[in-house]
């Protein structure tokens, strides 16, 4: 079992993961990385409310999540680990030469950033970090549910006429 | 990006915040029932960012004066934004789960102030949830 998605997702923690991927994968586990959020007792209260009793939640910031990703990758359950960018997972990728995918499931409008899907924004930087990530032998594909069709990375860059 | 209506009430007593057109469908049906759709204001978080969810909530709340949020799945994404808020505003109130009797107790209710005829409704809200057959 272990982390079945790596997804990258600016709201974190909400239906599409709770519910969209968490119940035909029959999430038990989460794991939410970000290092503000796991700094902040408040902030972890926010998110451990948002979660059902069925599954259980851990905080980490990128260098715990680093440390403790062969925990999470023996765990027995099926799990859900989450980034709210683009950067973390990055570095988590860096450090974690295990993880074969990431699913690119919320990165949305903000100053500097151009349209790639409905629901993928992503700044010149940004692309770039992507294509590291797949440079480094990921697999970086956008779906922001699982009934939606797997975009590769490649048709994500090309924008909302691919 | 958000989803107010140019028709949007001058004096709307709740917010009203969901995924996709669950708010609008909601509000349209209280309209349809009772007339009182001009209660409620509805949002849409499509295509936003957590920061633009709550910075829009936030408006809509300064504007209306509405003190009373409704929401959809207690793990959504406006119900997130809406506790932040509520952290920082004492004396508003958050309902997610939000359903159909829900709304209709609540507009029906204007002998109290809105934010305890929110905790009523919640209530009504609740108890109209039955399961019928084997």
């Amino acid at each position: 079992m272990g982390i079945h998605l790596y997804r990258i997702d600016d709201r974190l923690i909400h239906g599409q993961v709770v519910v969209g991927w968490g119940q035909p994968l029959n999430a038990r586990f989460l794991v939410l990385v970000d290092d503000l959020v796991s700094s902040s007792d408040w902030e972890k209260e926010l998110y451990r409310m948002a979660v059902p009793p069925e599954m259980e939640i851990y905080f980490a910031d990128v260098a715990t999540a680093v440390r403790d990703h062969p925990k999470y990758a023996a765990d027995p359950r099926p799990g859900i680990l989450i980034t709210g960018d683009i950067t973390s997972m990055q570095r988590l990728v860096r450090g974690v030469k295990a993880i074969g995918s990431v699913n690119l499931g919320g990165i949305h409008h903000r100053a500097g950033r151009t349209a790639k899907l409905r629901y993928i924004f992503l700044t010149p930087e940004e692309e770039r970090q992507l294509q590291e990530v797949e440079a480094a032998g990921v697999e970086v594909t956008a779906q922001d549910v699982p009934s939606a069709r797997s975009v590769p990375l490649a048709e994500v860059l090309e924008g909302e006429s691919s | 990006m958000s989803d107010v209506k140019d028709t949007a009430p001058e004096h709307p007593r709740a917010i009203v915040i969901g995924h996709g057109d669950f708010a609008g469908g909601l509000v349209s049906a209280v309209g349809q029932i009772c007339g009182m759709a001009d209660k409620l204001v509805v949002l849409s978080m499509l295509g936003m960012t957590p920061e633009s969810i709550e910075a829009t909530i936030r408006e809509q709340l300064a504007r209306t004066g509405a003190r009373v949020i409704f929401t959809d799945l207690p793990a959504g994404s406006a119900t997130i934004a809406a506790r932040r808020i509520v952290k920082d505003e004492p004396g508003l109130i958050l309902v997610s789960g939000v359903n159909l009797a829900t709304l209709l107790e609540f507009v029906f209710n204007t002998s109290v102030p809105p934010t305890e005829a929110a905790r009523a409704a919640a209530e009504r809200g609740k108890a109209s949830l039955i399961v019928v057959g084997r």
